[in-house]
């Protein structure tokens, strides 16, 4: 599994990087590095860092709320696709086919500019930002359940049909225990993309990790050292969700040994 | 003759162009055993399968327990409690311990209490002898543990009738017997059952009637003495002298 690999090796993948920054810098052509502005060993890049890192509660915040929000909307969307009402089939397919389809940029712009203009609501660019991932990662949320939910055999359901199980309880005892198991990597990696996707909401003005990194560029005209430490902030924020979705696997891998197979 | 509890008329059910019943009559009276036995394909899976609506038919009635199973889904979940299946596969619920896959459906679709279900759930594992496992999980046990489990798990919902769809198919030999055994004793308490089998050892000791099927239709019915002494179709005698013949 990647996570699995990610998480293990990462302190000779953390000192390739640094090795890999730090070679660059001795040999790199004409280029002067200025590391010292993001170098927390002087006041000034101490206080760069810190303005840099004061993004890290929005990008947080945002990603956390939109996957919060789009994982139940996505299940809600994923279930039709099971029944046999033919409308919520169709429903199901439409929405799945069509928001996938639309780039986060585009659709970011239009639910900031475009929807008030229909509502009359004006959205703040944050909440304009966490309902474009929500509508955006819902679609791929509700394709994780679809595959999720359908890996589980058949005579599961037979089983719970013939003892008189409501569809409801069914889903709830015997279908989602059995496919948050395999629903879980794939999850993981849709969070870590709708954190990496949240650095767009900057170009409408939410104060997160890229939107403070841009501001910093344009004062101290650093971009070399400025993106890479922005990309450093990212690479951490995912290996902290690497590990924290490792250890739900192993938590809920637990009973999976007792199954055998 | 005994109240009739389970009757189809004239049922037939497609997969597609292919009839796999075709226009079956059947009678099942209240405390019945019956097997039906026929070659694969045959269409009797299918015909248990269509009395607790795991199969749709597409014509005829069927009526189990003075109910009709139709498009009212109020009609098939009160049918569904008040028939047990067991399947080849077992099915049970890998992710619960047995005493779990016990008490799951007593709990939420009789509304039991889980202390009232567990008392029930524990009473069932004694009878099918595995009272010590209810800790464990299915994976744990024997392919005839966990067959008995199935059946416990079936008998807590405190069927009228049960229906085995090939039971002991799946199992290795040695531990077809443990799960016969307690078929027999099932039957012995008078438990209407409709068994799908080729142990013809066990239809000869519990079965009240004998169905044989092939191509969807039912051949020939009729208690086992005649059944396996002069059996009155030559497809009927085909059949048993390849499967008793070794």
């Amino acid at each position: 599994m990647p996570t699995d690999r990610a998480t293990r090796r990462l302190p000779p993948m953390a000192q390739v990087l640094l090795a890999g920054l730090l070679l660059a810098g001795c040999s790199g052509g004409n280029y002067t590095w200025g590391w010292y502005v993001v170098s927390p060993l002087n006041p000034q890049g101490q206080g760069n860092i810190a303005f840099l890192l004061s993004g890290m509660w929005q990008t947080i915040s945002v990603s956390l709320l939109a996957i919060t929000v789009s994982i139940p909307l996505g299940l809600l969307v994923a279930l039709p696709g099971f029944g046999r009402n033919r409308v919520g089939q169709g429903f199901n397919r439409a929405y799945v086919e069509f928001i996938r389809s639309i780039p986060i940029l585009p659709l970011m712009l239009w639910v900031y500019y475009g929807l008030p203009v229909l509502t009359g609501i004006n959205f703040d660019p944050f909440t304009a930002g966490v309902i474009t991932l929500v509508i955006s990662d819902s679609a791929f949320e509700a394709e994780i359940f679809r595959g999720g939910l359908q890996s589980i055999e058949r005579g599961q359901h037979e089983a719970a049909d013939s003892l008189g199980l409501s569809a409801l309880d069914k889903l709830r005892f015997v279908i989602l225990p059995q496919a948050i198991r395999r629903i879980l990597p794939p999850l993981g990696n849709q969070f870590i993309y709708v954190l990496k996707m949240s650095s767009l909401l900057s170009v409408i003005g939410v104060f997160e990790l890229t939107k403070k990194a841009n501001e910093l560029v344009v004062t101290l005209y650093r971009p070399l050292e400025v993106y890479s430490f922005l990309i450093l902030e990212y690479f951490l924020l995912v290996v902290v969700i690497s590990l924290f979705v490792r250890r739900l696997e192993r938590r809920m891998g637990a009973d999976q040994r007792q199954r055998g197979r | 003759m005994a109240e009739t509890i389970i009757s189809l008329e004239g049922v037939t059910k497609r997969f597609g162009t292919f009839e796999a019943l075709k226009k079956v009559d059947l009678t099942v009276a209240l405390g019945e055993r019956m097997v039906i036995c026929g070659p694969s394909g045959s269409g009797k899976s299918t015909l248990i399968r269509c009395i607790n609506r795991l199969e749709e038919h597409d014509e005829g009635r069927i009526v189990v327990d003075g109910r009709e199973l139709d498009q009212d889904t109020r009609n098939v979940a009160a049918i569904r409690r008040e028939v047990g299946m067991v399947f080849q596969q077992f099915n049970l619920f890998p992710h619960l311990t047995v005493l779990d896959n016990l008490t799951l459906a007593p709990m939420r679709a009789r509304g039991m209490s889980r202390k009232d279900a567990e008392e029930v759930a524990r009473l069932y594992l004694d009878r099918v002898h595995i009272p010590e496992q209810a800790d464990k999980y299915p994976a744990q046990l024997s392919g005839g543990q966990q067959q008995r489990v199935a059946i416990a798990r079936s008998l807590c919902m405190r069927p009228r009738i049960m229906l085995f769809d090939e039971p002991t198919s799946a199992l290795d030999p040695e531990m077809i017997s443990e799960v016969l055994d307690v078929m027999v004793e099932l039957a012995r308490e008078g438990m209407t059952m409709i068994v799908v089998t080729h142990e013809m050892g066990f239809a000869r000791e519990v079965a009240d009637t004998m169905v044989f099927m092939d191509g969807g239709e039912i051949v020939e019915k009729a208690t086992p003495a005649e059944f396996f002494v002069q059996p009155k179709s030559e497809r009927t005698s085909l059949f048993l002298s390849r499967i008793l013949a070794h």
